[in-house]
């Protein structure tokens, strides 16, 4: 079965806009759950057609982009406070800090002490630079889901057909 | 001033909504607003700041092809333009005017690095930082 991928310049601006409005609620609240469904509601589309549009549209899944910005505000959590670890797992939206532990690592390659040990001592270099772009310019590069990448470590070892990518 | 920056643009869906919006709603003036065909040249001011204008401009022909056009509508619609920034005397006080008359804020005012900041959308898709003017 093939699907149609759409480029994302044909996607109708009226459609980004409103889409946008979802990832803007998100970055705005990234500690909330945000199931498909309250995106799409944001977004005043189907939870089916939200998904896919919104991947189209930005290239990462809803839930992945979510995962970036809740690194990105637990990093500059490290880095401007002096909140516990657990805290900061939890403020960010957790539900565990092994999970966030985990997914930290998976994500940036170090651990929270570390990033918060580098981040502070690269902070005073940023101090002319508006706070809230240089924290946009921190975000961390999720190119890939951790689920999907055990997933795909997986499907290695597994070859499947159904996971094959035409070109 | 004899030199320096006139007229920074950033691309409109429609400049008739946002001349609605930096004018009625943020309180700008309109500065030049003239055209002919499809051509419109739209600039808006800030009360303050008379030696610069904001341009409000639709891509398209006949300065961009109609594939370009395209492609500039989606990444403001995407919010992939530069960010923009309003310097603003209380960022409290300004953020909730603009609320009460409908603006789309991103981000409520925050405190941070000695100030206050907040973010909001024009119905474009492009996004302002409005940070509040250190003393």
């Amino acid at each position: 079965m093939t699907e149609v991928t759409a480029d994302p310049v044909d996607q109708d601006p009226r459609l980004l806009r409103r889409l946008l409005r979802a990832k803007d609620r998100m970055d705005a609240a990234s500690h909330e759950a945000w199931p498909v469904t309250r995106l799409a509601h944001v977004s005043g589309v189907s939870a089916a057609h939200f998904a896919r549009s919104f991947k189209h549209a930005f290239g990462v899944p809803p839930h992945r982009y979510l995962l970036t910005r809740r690194i990105e505000r637990a990093t500059a959590l490290l880095r401007d406070t002096d909140l516990s670890i657990t805290e900061i797992a939890f403020q960010t939206g957790w539900g565990s800090l092994g999970t966030f532990g985990r997914t930290f690592r998976d994500i940036t390659s170090e651990n929270p002490g570390e990033i918060r040990l580098r981040a502070r001592a690269a902070a005073h270099e940023l101090g002319r630079v508006p706070g809230c772009i240089v924290s946009a310019a921190q975000r961390p590069g999720l190119t890939m889901a951790v689920s999907e990448k055990r997933r795909r470590e997986e499907d290695d070892q597994n070859p499947s057909p159904h996971n094959k990518e035409m070109s | 001033m004899s030199q320096g920056v006139d007229v920074v643009g950033v691309y409109v869906q429609n400049q008739d909504e946002a001349l609605a919006f930096y004018v009625e709603k943020l309180g700008f003036r309109v500065h030049t607003d003239v055209g002919s065909g499809d051509y419109r040249w739209l600039t808006v001011q800030h009360p303050e700041q008379p030696s610069f204008q904001l341009g409000l401009f639709t891509p398209g022909p006949p300065v961009l092809d109609a594939a370009t056009a395209q492609a500039m509508r989606a990444m403001v619609a995407k919010g992939a333009m530069p960010p923009l920034v309003l310097t603003v005397d209380d960022c409290r006080a300004t953020y909730e005017r603009l609320r009460t008359q409908g603006v789309e804020f991103t981000q409520e005012p925050v405190d941070r690095y000695g100030t206050v900041d907040a973010g909001f959308r024009d119905p474009s898709g492009n996004g302002w930082k409005m940070i509040q003017a250190r003393r």
